[in-house]
């Protein structure tokens, strides 16, 4: 008898405690599992960003992304940072857009949700548009591959022997530092013969080597499970936007949390973002 | 949530958006700048430039979780339960960036003493004939 009430008594506190009358953090479920999800992204993208700077820091030279990162639509060369920059200003207005469809779901407007979710929706698609054009230019037109990195970093003085028909002319001197692009023309690399100058090995006929192996495999491994993460924030973006014109998260009555859901993993894309701009574009 | 009223929120997310984008700008000008691409002959240490544009993403990056993200409107518990095991990642960072720098040195040990190992094959070439 003892027995039976106290679990009796057991059962009814346990009751308060998991009928949802208190909420761990005051967040709801969902909003808390998101928040633990993106903290494990956060892991996933800090090893790989993590692995970035150890290769980068254990050779003597690596491509300066202000050389690999210049060119843009329209046929523009040599015009550093422009490209990415308005990509960041892509992803950042996207991010704001965000927030004013979150507030507008507090403030119970249906319209605007819609309207400033599909604004948010233009953004990563416009993001993701930019991020095949310059993927597009690094592989078509420049042919870097997973496994062969044709950015280089000279680290002796010297003249160019030939030319590459392009920017490079014979009799052209470089200097420690100096970026170049070898170029394939026709399947063939062009690994232009060069003399060294100055120095240990001056006298010496040399040829064009390719940059660090790990160069491409990082840069479209990390910038593709980026824009992997826009592309599917993107489809379920669209998914939400349907279900708030339906009504369906009106109905909910909870203040469009859903659409608060998908704005936290929204604005996680953007701050990743800032850190693989800083790690492949600034540094 | 927040106790900020519609409009106020609204005032907020346009106040951070507009200061995101002056970080953005400033890094880019800065990076910019300090290789030379702006004024020519001009240039500034490569680890003031690293620096600052170290300081300024993490500086993007709290503007994004607390105010875009509302992490600032959460209670302390699941602000901590968020942001503390990120702690973790500094110790990461040390280690791989030590790590690295050590492959880097073996790396060129090895290159330096096989160097020495032809060096010394050369000179007594002719005299074995």
């Amino acid at each position: 008898m003892a027995t039976d009430s106290m679990v009796h008594q057991h059962d009814n506190n346990s009751d308060a405690l998991w009928e949802g009358g208190q909420e761990p953090f005051k967040a709801s479920y969902g909003k808390l599992m998101m928040w633990y999800f993106l903290l494990s992204d956060a892991f996933t993208f800090a090893g790989f960003l993590i692995a970035y700077g150890a290769l980068r820091f254990s050779m003597p030279t690596w491509p300066v992304p202000d050389f690999v990162f210049s060119t843009l639509p329209g046929g523009f060369h040599h015009k550093p940072l422009i490209f990415v920059t308005i990509m960041t200003f892509v992803l950042l207005f996207s991010s704001y857009t965000m927030v004013r469809a979150v507030q507008e779901g507090h403030h119970e407007n249906k319209r605007g949700v819609v309207f400033w979710m599909f604004l948010t929706v233009l953004g990563g698609a416009a993001f993701l548009g930019c991020q095949a054009w310059e993927w597009n230019t690094l592989i078509a037109g420049e042919h870097m591959t997973v496994t062969v990195n044709p950015f280089g970093t000279h680290t002796e003085f010297g003249t160019y022997l030939e030319g590459d028909g392009r920017d490079i002319k014979a009799g052209d001197n470089f200097k420690p530092g100096d970026s170049y692009l070898i170029h394939k023309d026709n399947g063939e690399w062009k690994n232009l013969a060069y003399k060294v100058t100055e120095g240990e090995n001056a006298g010496m006929t040399k040829n064009l080597e390719f940059g660090p192996k790990a160069f491409g495999a990082l840069f479209f491994f990390i910038t593709g499970f980026h824009g992997f993460h826009v592309l599917s924030g993107v489809i379920f973006l669209l998914i939400i936007m349907l279900n708030v014109a339906t009504g369906l998260y009106h109905n909910r009555g909870n203040k469009y949390e859903m659409v608060e859901k998908i704005g936290l993993y929204w604005h996680f894309v953007d701050l990743v973002w800032v850190f693989v701009f800083l790690l492949f574009y600034l540094l | 949530m927040s106790n900020l009223t519609y409009e106020e929120s609204k005032s907020v997310a346009l106040r951070i958006i507009l200061l995101l984008g002056a970080i953005t700008v400033v890094e880019v000008i800065i990076a910019l700048l300090g290789k030379g691409y702006l004024v020519s002959g001009f240039y500034l240490p490569h680890w003031l430039v690293a620096g600052t544009m170290i300081i300024l993403s993490f500086v993007k990056a709290y503007y994004i979780v607390l105010e875009f993200m509302h992490m600032k409107y959460e209670v302390p518990g699941l602000v901590k339960s968020v942001l503390l095991p990120t702690l973790l990642l500094v110790w990461a960072i040390i280690a791989f960036m030590y790590e690295g720098n050590t492959w880097g040195n073996k790396r060129s040990l090895i290159q330096n003493k096989n160097k020495e190992a032809i060096e010394q094959v050369t000179p007594s070439t002719p005299v074995a004939e």
